[in-house]
């Protein structure tokens, strides 16, 4: 998997047979208990083990849901009421599964964010950062076909509107919106083809995670400085160190996780969504769940019905773009004072985008979300590019151990080569 | 993958061959059967067959009333429009249009009183809300288009006017949704 050389020994003869068979253990062993990590990594790279935990529960309340739902339009509502109502702890279950994507999506935008500040999508690590995206998207895919499941009013006309927005494409969006329904309108055949995507598509997300972390441990974690592991000192062994941190952050989160699911399960659902789907009535108010807002707000603010369908891929296609978009060598927003202050820029202007998602699109709101579109694609397509040609970056440390203890010296780890392959930035 | 002979020339084999047909019957393949996965993914028969005539009666429509119906899975309007609603919609400037149709392109010729319409916005599908918004024939509420009497777009993100679905006056209080009248709309060819 990575390639750092293993030094797993195997012990028992069983151990030494089954390894000269498939190296199993030894990957294992390079890839999460020798594997050297930045000593100097804060709470925000606890977030990849929290999405794997995040991903896993999913997987597994989803399947045991799985057993009692019923994909058909005429007895799926029902049988989510029966969930809640007659199921042992089926109640438990749904919520954990319905409050659960919203807790995958708080750590995989705080994820992000953590990758926007310390510039991790840098070189070398530009196929980790694009594998990132793609497990968004196949996430945002898999929320939106869960959320139709219920079949509520929200689940229906959500799912009207959303697959609509591919007949914006010139000439065979019609079709296309077609073969998604499986009729002339969101119905029946929709709802069993979003039922099976929804059951494959998380698969396919532990697929993409896999690749994702191989990357990973092809070329290192990044951590706070952005400067590279240069010597055994700057790091740790990933067990103990990072297992048990990983598993700290992880509980903390679960913690945070169950307050939503025990004390306000619905505060993040919509209470249209308990009125069965209707196709002869639009609710007054119909807007998506909370962590596609931002993208809602982008897609309303275009007054043209092609243009914000761009602009809202486009949203998107600028995270995948960021590694070329960035021209700074610098990694780290520690040491440039300029883009840091245009980061927290634009978090303020994801969150505003947010909030005016939720809003109805009239007056005010349409302008400032306007605004606020621009600025986001302003940042990617000018400040980015050009804060790298003109910002004065502070100066770097020497290594990571200096930083973290302000001398040099302490204990040292062996690290393979392959820890650091960058000699950028 | 030539085989380079002792002159140096390069000479088919029969491994190009192979090569080459196999590559060819396997795109062939290939393509061949992502045809039946893509279609089995259309409306199937049954959606289809749904997808008979419907007939409604007019008889019990008041002045100004809009009823709902479904022919195919999707939403009809069907509106009695009161002398007012008729004028407004005839008196347009058609310039001044994002779609521009005359309203007699949308009526059957001597039924003026009766527009029937396609209930899904054109933007992206939501149901607009009768009698509302600046002209009073419809208001979406999910991002603001606006329609008048003759559901034509008259202003927000929808592109294009509620479109018509086929129908035909069986009698003069009968229409049937889904079968084309014989006659041609007046002002269609115009
Ligand atoms: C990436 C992981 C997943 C995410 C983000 C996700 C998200 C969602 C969401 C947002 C809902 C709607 C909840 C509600 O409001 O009721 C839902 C429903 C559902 N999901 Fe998932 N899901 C995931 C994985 C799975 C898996 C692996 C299965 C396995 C079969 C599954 C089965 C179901 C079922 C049966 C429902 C309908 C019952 C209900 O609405 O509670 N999900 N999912
Ligand atoms: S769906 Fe009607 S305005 Fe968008």
């Amino acid at each position: 998997m990575s390639q750092h050389a293993t030094t797993y020994v195997p012990k028992s003869r069983f151990a030494k047979w089954f390894e000269s068979r498939l190296p199993l253990a030894g990957l294992v062993h390079s890839s999460f208990i020798a594997f050297p990590v930045p000593r100097n990594l804060t709470y925000f790279w606890t977030f990849g083990a929290i999405l794997i935990f995040m991903l896993a529960a999913q997987i597994v309340t989803g399947v045991w849901l799985a057993m009692h739902y019923v994909p058909q339009s005429n007895l799926a509502f029902e049988s989510v009421e029966a969930i809640m109502r007659e199921v042992n702890y089926g109640w438990l279950l749904r919520y954990l599964h319905a409050n659960g994507a919203s807790m995958f999506f708080i750590a995989v935008y705080i994820h992000i964010f953590r990758g926007l500040y310390y510039g991790s999508y840098k070189a070398p690590r530009e196929i980790l950062w694009l594998l990132g995206v793609i497990i968004f998207l196949l996430m945002m895919a898999t929320a939106f076909m869960g959320y139709v499941l219920p079949w509520g009013q929200m689940s229906f006309w959500g799912a009207t509107v959303i697959t609509n927005l591919f007949s914006a494409i010139p000439l065979v969006g019609d079709t296309i919106v077609s073969l998604l329904w499986g009729g002339y309108s969101v119905g029946n055949p929709t709802l069993n083809r979003f039922f099976a995507l929804h059951y494959l598509l998380p698969f396919m997300i532990a697929g993409v995670v896999v690749l994702h972390i191989w990357a990973l441990h092809v070329v290192g974690q990044n951590n706070p400085t952005g400067v590279p592991i240069k010597s055994g000192k700057d790091a740790i062994p990933f067990t103990p160190y990072a297992t048990i941190k990983d598993m700290f952050a992880t509980i903390v989160f679960v913690m945070f996780f169950a307050w939503w699911v025990f004390f306000v399960p619905n505060y993040l659902g919509h209470a249209d969504n308990y009125v069965p789907a209707n196709p002869a009535v639009t609710p007054a108010h119909i807007v998506p769940e909370w962590y596609f807002l931002p993208f809602y707000a982008i897609l309303r603010a275009i007054p043209d019905k092609l243009g914000g369908v761009i602009a809202m891929v486009g949203a998107i296609v600028m995270l995948a773009l960021v590694p070329w978009l960035d021209t700074s060598r610098v990694r780290s927003a520690n040491y440039r004072p300029l883009y840091r202050q245009f980061f927290w820029a634009f978090c303020a202007v994801c969150v505003l985008l947010g909030w005016l998602g939720s809003k109805p699109p009239e007056g005010g709101y349409v302008i400032a979300a306007r605004v606020c579109t621009a600025w986001y694609f302003i940042h990617f397509l000018l400040i980015l590019p050009l804060l790298g040609l003109f910002e004065t970056p502070k100066p770097l440390p020497a290594s990571i151990l200096e930083t973290v203890t302000g001398r040099r010296g302490g204990s040292a780890m062996p690290v393979g080569a392959a820890a650091a392959p960058s000699t950028k930035g | 993958m030539a085989a380079i002979t002792a002159t140096g020339q390069t000479k088919a084999t029969r491994r190009d061959f192979m090569l080459i047909a196999t590559g060819a019957a396997g795109a062939v393949g290939a393509a061949a059967i992502v045809w039946p996965f893509v279609a089995s993914m259309a409306p199937d028969a049954f959606v289809i067959a749904a997808g008979a005539p419907v007939d409604v009666d007019l008889a019990p429509v008041a002045d100004g009333q809009i009823v709902k119906v479904f022919w195919r899975g999707k939403l009809v309007f069907v509106r009695n429009r009161t002398p007012k609603e008729i004028e407004e919609a005839e008196k347009v400037n058609l310039a001044s249009l994002p779609d521009p149709q005359p309203d007699s392109a949308r009526v059957k010729e001597g039924k003026a009183k009766w527009l029937v319409v396609f209930g899904n916005c054109t933007h992206l599908g939501c149901v607009p809300l009768g009698h509302e918004g600046t002209y009073e024939g419809w208001f979406c509420p999910c991002h603001g288009s606006v329609y008048d009497t003759s559901g034509r777009v008259r202003g927000g993100p929808a592109p294009l006017n509620l479109p018509i679905p086929p129908y035909t006056f069986v009698s003069d209080t009968k229409i049937r949704i889904g079968e084309e009248s014989k006659v041609p709309p007046k002002a269609a060819a115009a």
